[in-house]
């Protein structure tokens, strides 16, 4: 590998780690895209056979061009400006609806390092950048300058500022026991233990001693990232599309993008979180990347799984959900982490 | 001019520009965003002081919970500009003040060497392996703990108080108990009648 690197660094001189930092974002972006195009076409499957149908079987072998011929159609429609918007931040919506579902990328490590940015605040980067979000949706919700959009976009303000404060408890619940904010020191933790000695590493990892934080945070996670059924802020069915509803074309297509960008980042994290990353279950199979993809595609699932199962929750039951229930467990069992791993019977020294 | 500079200027100017245009937009949803736009290039700045997380927690709270409770409250709210501005010439005197205030003590920073600054100690450029956060953990939570405590405390009345104030009984809400409906039974709900068939 290095010998093949080399030559092409020399051509390139003073320049080489822009260019090669470059190479790698698009080596993380391109795949991205590509899971996000067919994430589309698996939800439609999934969600198809769930209540027997086939679902989209048309467009190429078994409907495997789909998606593609999705994109396509969504590049070549027109894009609508309503003329009572405002102009400047009716675009500037859908790509901040964008922009930090890709950026929030540059600290998840796929393997044993592999990662762009192997920063000791990778955790802290990480609720910073998905803090961030609800801007994309708000903005674009108060350009389009109508009633439904509009809606929608309170409605994103409220639930994504509630369950981020739950999401961040739990987090705060995983760097306690890993003591530390770097995203591959903490799979590193999951792999020590007694179990895993025994070759019983899924038991060793974060979500069995911190079971309850684990629901939190996938739950919280479907909330954050706006999906059935906590889809109150599209929620077609009362306010048609929420912010979405003014857009057409590609600035649509951002917002989508956006979304499913994010339920992909939400899984991998949940996976190297409470999941242990890329570590093999078993102690007889080796680590590696695979073991991450196997688990992000288990959580991605859920998130069709619950889609298909469940009725949209009401807007008041959300809210309860996020600071009635959620806060006060997440804050409870922060205290009872921090006194486990202070006390004798403590399991991560 | 080496690259840190550069994205320090960059960074900076932005601010400025944005910090501007927080008091001169005509529009207070913009006017908002733009002081989001400063609180991140702040936060760039502080990241360049190798500051990790105080730029992140500057990122996090302000520009991820409070400006959007701000941008929330603004874009419901229908805002007069020209009432707003009436009152400017009375204000003019006390924030000329607070204002020359302010400009004496940037002076003060920046022509440092006319007051004895200089002799302060530079901090010492820090080892590989230095964590920012961990200092910053490590200061608050022994030297500085009494304070730190005592600065939630204020915090947790202040919040507490924000609750009281607003609280308010009000009677004839319908109010649903979420715990009743679920332990709810079937029998409760639905009474089965058992009948026979009837003919007109």
């Amino acid at each position: 590998m290095e010998a093949y690197i080399e030559p092409v660094a020399a051509l390139f001189g003073t320049a080489w780690p822009l260019v090669w930092a470059l190479l790698k974002i698009v080596g993380i972006i391109a795949p991205l895209f590509l899971c996000v195009a067919y994430l589309t076409l698996a939800e439609r499957k999934v969600i198809g056979y769930m209540q027997v149908r086939i679902g989209p079987n048309r467009v190429g072998p078994r409907g495997l061009l789909q998606p593609i011929a999705d994109g396509v159609k969504l590049l070549l429609k027109e894009v609508i400006v309503p003329s009572g918007a405002s102009k400047g931040l009716f675009i500037l919506g859908p790509v901040l609806a964008l922009g930090p579902a890709l950026a929030a990328w540059a600290v998840v490590p796929f393997s044993e390092g592999w990662v762009i940015g192997d920063v000791d605040a990778g955790l802290l980067f990480l609720l910073a950048i998905t803090s961030i979000e609800v801007y994309g949706v708000i903005i674009a919700a108060w350009a389009s300058n109508s009633k439904y959009a509009f809606l929608g976009g309170m409605r994103a303000a409220a639930q994504m500022v509630s369950y981020e404060i739950a999401m961040g408890f739990a987090l705060v619940c995983v760097l306690m026991i890993s003591s530390s904010l770097n995203l591959t020191e903490i799979v590193a933790v999951q792999a020590k233990g007694q179990w895993a000695e025994w070759g019983f590493g899924f038991l060793s990892w974060n979500w069995l001693p911190l079971f309850p934080m684990f629901i939190v945070y996938l739950i919280s996670g479907i909330a954050e990232t706006n999906r059935a059924p906590f889809d109150v802020v599209e929620g077609e069915s009362e306010i048609v599309a929420g912010h979405m509803v003014e857009y057409s074309g590609m600035a649509f297509a951002l917002f989508f993008l956006g979304e499913y960008a994010n339920m992909i980042l939400i899984s991998a994290l949940t996976s190297i979180l409470f999941l242990g990353g890329w570590l093999s279950p078993v102690g007889f199979l080796p680590d590696g990347f695979v073991w991450l993809a196997l688990k992000t595609s288990f959580i991605l699932f859920l998130f069709l799984w619950f889609r298909a199962t469940f009725p949209r929750f009401r807007y008041d039951h959300i809210m309860r959900l996020g600071w009635k229930v959620f806060i006060p467990l997440t804050l409870f069992w922060v205290v009872v982490v921090a006194v486990w791993v202070m006390s004798p019977l403590s399991i991560w020294k | 001019m080496d690259f840190q500079s550069v994205v320090f200027y960059f960074f900076s100017a932005v601010m400025v520009l944005a910090s501007l245009r927080v008091i001169t937009a005509r529009n207070p949803v913009h006017a908002a965003l733009f002081l989001v736009l400063a609180f991140f290039s702040a936060g760039g700045i502080w990241m360049l002081l190798r500051a990790e997380f105080l730029a992140i927690a500057l990122v996090m709270v302000y520009v991820g919970a409070v400006m959007v409770l701000f941008l929330f409250v603004v874009m419901m709210l229908d805002i007069n500009l020209e009432r707003i501005r009436q009152g400017f010439w009375s204000y003019l005197p006390i924030g000329a003040v607070v204002g020359l205030l302010m400009v004496a003590e940037m002076a003060i920073v920046v022509g440092g060497r006319y007051f004895g600054l200089e002799g302060m100690p530079t901090p010492a450029e820090p080892e590989p392996g230095y964590s920012n956060t961990k200092e910053l953990g490590r200061l608050l939570y022994t030297e500085y703990v009494y304070p730190f405590e005592l600065a939630s405390i204020v915090l947790l009345v202040a919040m507490i108080a924000a609750v009281a104030l607003t609280l308010r009984k009000r009677t004839g809400v319908k109010k649903i108990d979420p715990a009743a409906q679920v332990a709810v039974n079937r029998d409760d709900r639905v009474r089965i009648v058992s009948m026979r068939a009837e003919k007109e």
